[in-house]
């Protein structure tokens, strides 16, 4: 009928991705933890972009949260402790089409990894940074971490996390190019969702800090958070992370900030006294390296063998 | 030898004489840095190169950065042999030096870079230097040369450039290097030409002045200067011809290997390559990545393997072993990458621009955990071109890190050699997008080799996660005991089967005798310079030179039992056997030495040195020479 074939829409359907699609091996963290609600958020916001998996890279250091690319249906590359970073810069380095993800923890992004993560918020290069803070070492058995609040009890620590917390957020948003810098918490699907979302639309390094659940070893990081969500603060504006009444209900705390105003971000990230949920800085059009290393894709193997030729011409006697 | 209008209108009304010719000469040109001694050694032997002469070129760097001027610390500089047959290595003494200033020349002194008749051409300017120290210190060094056995010239060669230009600072190199061509009877054009290539960007108002300097220079020699000499050109032509160091042809092959990614951190003495590739490498498509340390640009190279498109790093002895982490996780999740290791002394900042082959058994074990990979060593600058386009083919043929290890010698080296003609083929393929078939895992490995394809992102149906965990050929999480054992013996496997396939190293010299020596890497032409003498003097030496270090070249068992003796030299440190408190038991022996040894059995001796340059054939000579010769009297 109408003249078109029985199967004329097949092919749009037979790379229709279900959630399944993005999915690998069953997770294994431990019951509550937080990553498995990052994990079904990362999974549902691939869903609804329809990214073939096959062009999806998931990159991780070590660390309970660096398991995600296991558990992932897509390409993944499961790296070394504190080194995601400058493997995921590579990838994206000659392979622009790929849409790389980077699971990252507390101790691998900001302790063994602090130097990559400084140069590669500055490379901005397009990638998604998911740093799963859980104030704690993990994988390792509740060793303390950089961002472990002072005095929290640790296998390292046992009297008591002997300094401050490192603050991700403003050290972030010092690094010159610095592009997108959000930050949620995992229990609020909604608002993870959304950020993850705006993080994976945003052409550069999307860095964001997952405050995450770890019932095993940091229980009293999270849980007066949950208790208290008026600790919390809420960042609206309508070029934040959009944010439907649910969340807003449960954030009662709320401040409407424009995410290009840096000055702005850097004070709600110095104070202490509230947690800040949303998007604290967005620049769109802070230069992204993957377009300089990535140039010269295009040239034919005669071009190249005329720069070589040319090259060896210049020594030539 | 054709002499050209320019050289016949230069030398008009000058003495005539006839030059003497010889076969071979090393030639010094040293000065405070800054100076451009090495700009006019550098033209010297282009021209030579152009001339038809074997040549080598190799740098004098000094040992700080800012040295005081007239300091032997500053002593920067040049030394060029030339020679009317194919050159491969540095040579011993210096035959001809000129120097800038008399200071310089006691840093060369302590290097033994002199001998009794070393003829020295020094600046006079120092004898009426206003400070009454200075002509003191000239004196005394000039005394001191002389009664050493240094044939001492004073030439006013200040007072001659500011004949032509204010500021002889500038432009000494040039009057110079018109002196060298015409003690060396070197073509006037050539060196004309040379200069103008090399000013062209400054514009004729540089040029002329040069030009001025040099032809004065050229004048100068040839009515002050007794030494005039020829060399005539080498027989054998090589075609064309290229004239690069050691790094300039890893950076050239990088190009031509087809990979498009170099991922590095500066270290002396591996950045020279980074240097030239940065220059040129986005013509043929490439890019050069300054990481913020080694870790990562080990990272980055490994990522952009991962992602397809196999990717080198370049670097030295201590960025390697910053890298070692990564490169064990190259080996276990089988990505291809090249990494080059331009090898220096010593680790932290120990001997910077120094040479030392000092990186081979920390790259063949500095890994955690079992790390089968490739390492060869390419033993010329010609060979450091073609070797990184075989690491390329090797590293993706065999799914595996491929290591170069090369050194400061052969990076700062600079000689003619045959032009590579870039091929098609050498480049690589376009990244495989084509759909996986999903039932083959991602570690598919043969189990007669251990060899298997590897899925590309963006390949559908190939998804899988790289882990640095013990992983199955799905690169599943392995929790069950047998996979370790299994995938490690794939990945071994793969060696042995490169190893298959390899030619036993070509002997030079006869196929047995009184004494094999065994080296790899930049010391192959001292090596083999020091054997054939000896062998010219009956003695039964011959010497092999490897390619491949990991895997081994085959037979090596079989060749060493056709030699009374078998020994390795190499620029890494051994003890001694009679240094105190060494025994059979506890001597440490040089690395290849150890390799050997424990590869094939043999009792492999070793004789190795650490004083930070390069292997010199006067030096292994005296070494051999005083084997041989115990070996005689035993008899
Ligand atoms: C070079 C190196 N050092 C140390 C380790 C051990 N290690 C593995 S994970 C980890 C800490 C992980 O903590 P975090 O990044 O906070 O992740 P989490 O497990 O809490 O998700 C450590 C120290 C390692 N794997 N490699
Ligand atoms: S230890 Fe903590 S972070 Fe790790 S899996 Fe368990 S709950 Fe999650």
């Amino acid at each position: 009928m109408f003249g078109l074939k029985a199967d004329w829409s097949l092919d749009v359907f037979e790379r229709y991705f279900t959630l399944g699609d993005y999915a690998g091996g069953e997770a294994r963290w431990c019951p509550g933890c937080g990553d498995f609600a990052v994990l079904n958020t990362v999974h549902r916001v691939l869903r609804d972009a329809q990214l073939p998996p096959e062009q999806t890279v998931a990159v991780s250091g070590i660390g309970c949260s660096s398991r995600l690319p296991h558990y992932m249906g897509t390409y993944g590359f499961h790296g070394l402790h504190g080194r995601a970073l400058p493997l995921a810069n590579g990838i994206k380095s000659r392979r622009p089409d790929l849409d790389v993800w980077v699971a990252t923890g507390d101790g691998d992004c900001f302790s063994i990894g602090a130097g990559p993560w400084i140069h590669s918020i500055r490379y901005n290069m397009d990638m998604v940074v998911l740093v799963f803070d859980n104030a704690i070492y993990g994988l390792t058995k509740k060793q303390t971490s950089p961002t472990s609040p002072e005095g929290m009890l640790t296998n390292t620590h046992p009297y008591g996390a002997p300094l401050p917390a490192l603050n991700p957020l403003t050290v972030t948003l010092g690094i010159t190019n610095v592009s997108f810098v959000a930050q949620v918490v995992d229990w609020n699907p909604p608002l993870l969702y959304e950020t993850i979302k705006a993080a994976h639309q945003h052409k550069g390094t999307s860095f964001v800090r997952v405050i995450q659940r770890c019932p095993v070893f940091s229980q009293d990081f999270c849980k007066p958070m949950q208790e208290h969500p008026e600790q919390m603060l809420l960042l609206t504006h309508e070029n934040g992370i959009p944010m439907d009444d649910s969340v807003k209900r449960v954030f009662k705390e709320q401040h409407e900030h424009d995410p290009s105003d840096w000055v702005g971000a850097m004070a709600i990230a110095r104070d202490e006294s509230r947690i800040p949920l949303g998007l604290l800085y967005h620049d769109p059009d802070a230069p992204v390296y993957d377009v300089l290393s990535s140039a010269g894709r295009e040239k034919t193997n005669e071009e190249k063998l005329a720069a070589i030729n040319a090259a060896l011409d210049s020594f030539a006697i | 030898m054709t002499q050209t209008d320019e050289t016949a209108a230069l030398v008009s009304g000058l003495p005539d004489r006839q030059p003497t010719r010889i076969s071979e000469h090393i030639v010094e040109v040293v000065s405070d840095s800054g100076e451009g001694a090495q700009k006019c050694g550098q033209t010297f032997g282009t021209i030579s190169g152009k001339m038809g002469n074997g040549a080598w070129t190799v740098e004098i760097i000094p040992a700080e950065i800012q040295p005081p001027a007239r300091s032997p610390a500053g002593a920067s500089g040049i030394r060029i042999r030339v020679a009317d047959s194919y050159v491969t290595n540095m040579g011993d003494e210096a035959d001809l030096v000129v120097a800038f200033n008399e200071q310089v020349l006691y840093s060369r002194i302590a290097n033994g870079a002199y001998k009794k008749g070393t003829v020295v051409l020094l600046d006079d300017k120092w004898a009426s230097d206003p400070q009454e120290e200075i002509r003191e210190q000239y004196a005394a060094a000039v005394g001191e040369f002389r009664d050493n056995g240094l044939v001492v010239h004073e030439l006013p060669i200040e007072t001659e450039c500011l004949k032509i230009v204010d500021n002889a600072r500038k432009g000494k190199n040039m009057f110079v290097l018109g002196m060298l061509c015409h003690i060396y009877s070197r073509d006037v054009q050539m060196g004309l030409d040379e200069i103008a290539s090399a000013f062209a960007r400054k514009g004729d108002a540089v040029i002329r002045p040069n030009q001025e300097l040099f032809r004065s220079g050229y004048r100068f020699a040839a009515e002050h200067v007794d030494y005039h000499y020829r060399i005539d050109p080498w027989t054998d032509d090589m075609g064309p011809t290229v004239v690069t160091n050691g790094n300039q042809a890893i950076g050239l092959g990088v190009m031509a290997s087809g990979m498009e990614m170099v991922a590095m951190y500066p270290i002396t003495p591996a950045t020279s390559a980074s240097h030239y590739l940065a220059d040129v490498f986005q013509d043929a498509g490439g890019f050069v990545h300054q990481a913020e340390d080694e870790i990562a640009a080990a990272g980055f190279a490994i990522g952009a393997s991962y992602a397809g498109m196999t990717a080198c790093t370049i670097t030295s002895g201590p960025g390697m072993a910053l890298k070692t982490e990564m490169m064990g996780l190259a080996v276990m999740g089988e990505i291809p990458l090249v990494v080059v290791d331009v090898q220096r002394g010593g680790p932290s900042t120990g001997l910077p621009t120094k040479v030392e082959q000092g990186d081979l058994l920390s790259t063949l074990y500095g890994m955690p955990g079992d790390a089968p990979k490739v390492i060869i060593a390419p033993a010329t600058i010609e060979e450091c071109f073609h070797y990184v386009i075989l690491a390329r083919k090797l590293a993706e043929a065999f799914r595996t890190p491929v290591f170069v290890l090369t050194d400061a010698n052969l990076a700062t080296g600079v000689q003619p050699y045959p032009r590579p003609v870039p091929q098609e083929e050498w480049l690589a393929a376009p990244i495989d997008q084509s759909a996986w078939d999903s039932n083959v895992p991602a570690y598919d490995w043969d189990p007669q080799t251990g060899l298997s394809p590897r899925p590309i992102p963006g390949q559908r149906g190939g998804e899988y996660v790289l882990t640095g965990l013990s992983h199955t050929n799905r690169s599943k999480v392995a929790y069950d005991s047998d996979t370790n054992q299994t995938s490690c013996e794939h990945r071994s496997r793969k060696l042995a089967a490169l190893g298959k396939t390899l030619k036993p190293p070509v002997i030079n010299g006869d196929d047995e005798g009184d004494l094999l020596v065994v080296g790899w890497g930049s010391t192959m032409g001292a090596i083999e310079e020091a054997v054939n003498k000896l062998r010219d003097a009956g003695h039964k030496v011959s010497s092999i030179h490897l390619r491949f270090l990991s895997p081994l070249e085959p037979q090596l068992k079989e060749i060493f039992s056709r030699f009374r003796q078998v020994m390795t030299v190499e620029i890494n440190y051994s003890d001694r056997p009679d240094a105190p408190q060494i025994t059979p038991e506890n001597r440490r022996y040089a690395q290849l030495a150890t390799v050997l040894r424990a590869s094939t059995l043999v009792d492999v001796d070793c004789w190795s040195v650490v004083y930070g340059h390069p292997m010199q054939p006067g030096m292994i000579h005296k070494e051999l020479n005083r084997r041989l010769t115990a070996m005689h009297n035993e008899i």
